[in-house]
């Protein structure tokens, strides 16, 4: 079964291509991940297919629904977090849930009883008179998942759903997100710049960088692709230890980024001593060494060239750029 | 009709909690009501009739708080825009229209029972109780106003950002449509051309009608005013729904 189905979706803000010509599908009952650096599109592709945002071209199906032929149904068939809450703080957890029922036209009584079951499921039962006001950022975005859940979406759209929150918090998100993928068999679609995050999550992860899906994968065979163990050698002299790295026919792959080499190879440990020696021989100091397996960040460094942090503060620029360019 | 009816429970539910906002907008119409009511009674004479000033005024001053109560919780939509609830209804399977009127519905609910504060407090100033039906026009007229209004805000507030734009608003919607109207002045003292002006202003019709119930005279045939204002709150209901359709969050 498809739950998602995406193909050449296209959207523009004028000159700015936001998502360009992206096509993927999600199977039902998986966690799918959309990782990249922020503006690089994640929001506005969920945007798209929760019917948000009119793509400019492109189509997709959610739930064999069309996102342009029946908005209704896809709406229905889905449930939404936001990256920015979204809920009203003058209103009380039980009365958010509440007024989400409503909307969604559920039976009073069904309304009541599920809205009390998912406060229980997301620990907030004891504070369901409380005001939102009053809630932490981690209690908000609990509440604002059980709310997404009260009308038995087939699929759930979490966009960047720990931003902003202490690991803790964090990590019994993940929990609750991993329970309802098992216990209740929903899709699960998750933005993140958190490598870590996808890692742990998701079955299959797209990495999308400037609108455009580079890598699409488990994160299992994406480090795989790269190589088994991932070797960084710091050094002041690394472009020569690079240019003397890239002679050999046992590394299936080197970096150099900022007097880091990055090295992707099989059985990092037997070879470390070979590369010191190697450095020593060309006289090349060495500040620090380390071995790793790799990361979904490594993966990241292997398919741009550059780390999600350093992709990050560019395309903040540019969207500073862009909102300038607006204001006019 | 049941999504109409969330939208607006929200918003009495909203409007009934918050305190300060109910005691803060009937601030200035209270202010308006002691200072013009007081100051200017023995000064003023309304040319042509018995009426004292204050009594001329009190309408003025109700139709003055409904228009603010009502402009201000249409542009309550941008407050939902700004702090994210209005994406949690746009991503509903519900008309946008359904939510704009239930908005429309309850921003009319609170103005209007912000205008039966000042009416009630405009009895301890010497408004005479009078026939059950005047006061049924008064409140005819203060629905319309109302709704017309709040639909004006939310119209308003679709087509802007975010709250930047607000002293804008103050000084280029509201003071105009409320000075305009002749809630504090007769409009038959005004120059030709200024006249001219008060009669393309909703509220004129609006404040003459308040003042027709509750006096029984009016400067304007009521039911004239009361086609204006009807004809006024359909249409800008419609200029509301469309803007709000085409809403970005």
């Amino acid at each position: 079964m498809i739950a998602i189905k995406v193909e050449n979706l296209t959207k523009k803000f004028n000159e700015l291509v936001a998502v360009d010509s992206i096509s993927f599908e999600i199977k039902s009952g998986e966690i799918f991940g959309l990782l990249g650096p922020n503006g690089a599109g994640k929001t506005t592709t969920i945007s798209m297919l929760s019917t948000m945002l009119k793509p400019t071209s492109g189509s997709a199906l959610v739930n064999d629904f069309d996102i342009l032929g029946s908005q209704d149904n896809v709406r229905k068939s889905i449930g939404v977090v936001f990256q920015d809450p979204s809920l009203d703080e003058e209103l009380t957890a039980y009365e958010n849930m509440d007024f989400h029922g409503r909307l969604y036209r559920i039976p009073k009584k069904i309304r009541q009883k599920k809205s009390i079951e998912l406060l229980k499921l997301v620990e907030l039962e004891d504070r369901k008179d409380s005001l939102v006001k009053t809630f932490s950022g981690g209690m908000r975005r609990r509440l604002e998942i059980a709310r997404g859940l009260l009308h038995e979406p087939k699929i759930l759209f979490l966009d960047e759903p720990t931003l902003g929150l202490d690991p803790q918090t964090r990590n019994r998100l993940w929990e609750y997100i991993e329970k309802l993928n098992k216990d209740k068999g929903i899709t699960i679609i998750l933005t993140t710049h958190y490598m870590e995050e996808a890692d742990k999550l998701c079955g299959n992860v797209a990495i999308i960088d400037h609108g455009k899906i580079i890598a699409l994968d488990s994160p299992e065979n994406l480090k795989q692709k790269i190589g088994g163990d991932v070797i960084s050698i710091e050094s002041f002299n690394s472009g020569e230890l690079y240019s003397k790295l890239k002679a050999l026919d046992w590394i299936k792959h080197t970096e150099l980024h900022n007097g880091v080499v990055t090295i992707h190879l099989a059985n990092a440990e037997k070879r470390v001593a070979e590369l010191v020696s190697l450095a020593q021989k060309n006289k090349i100091s060495i500040i620090s060494i380390s071995i790793h397996k790799p990361t979904l960040e490594d993966v990241f460094l292997h398919f741009t060239g550059r780390t999600i942090r350093e992709q990050e503060a560019d395309s903040k620029d540019n969207m500073r750029m862009r909102r300038g360019f607006h204001r006019r | 009709m049941d999504i109409i009816y969330t939208i607006w429970l929200r918003n009495i539910k909203r409007y009934l909690r918050s305190k300060s906002r109910i005691i803060g907008s009937l601030g200035i119409p209270i202010f308006f009501l002691l200072v013009l009511g007081f100051g200017l009674n023995s000064v003023v004479k309304i040319s042509g009739t018995s009426q004292s000033y204050t009594g001329f005024l009190i309408p003025g001053i109700v139709a003055m708080s409904v228009l603010f109560a009502s402009l201000f919780s249409g542009i309550q939509v941008i407050w939902d825009k700004q702090f994210g609830f209005l994406k949690e209804t746009l991503v509903a399977p519900v008309s946008r229209i359904e939510i704009m009127l239930g908005q429309t519905l309850g921003g009319a609910t609170t103005s209007f029972i912000q205008g039966f504060l000042i009416l009630i407090i405009s009895f301890f100033m010497g408004l005479k109780l009078a026939n059950l039906s005047g006061y049924l026009i008064a409140a005819a007229f203060m629905v319309l106003i109302g709704l017309s209004f709040t639909a004006l805000g939310i119209a308003i507030a679709s087509k802007m950002e975010d709250m930047h734009g607000f002293q804008l608003i103050m000084n280029f919607v509201i003071f105009p449509i409320f000075g305009l109207s002749g809630a504090i002045f007769p409009l038959d003292s005004l120059p030709h051309w200024l006249k001219l002006l008060t009669m393309f202003d909703p509220l004129t019709y609006g404040v003459d009608g308040i003042r027709y119930g509750l006096l029984g005279a009016s400067h304007i045939n009521p039911l004239l005013s009361f086609g204006v204002l009807a004809g006024f709150t359909i249409a800008i209901v419609f200029v509301g729904g469309y803007l709000f359709k085409h809403i970005k969050a």
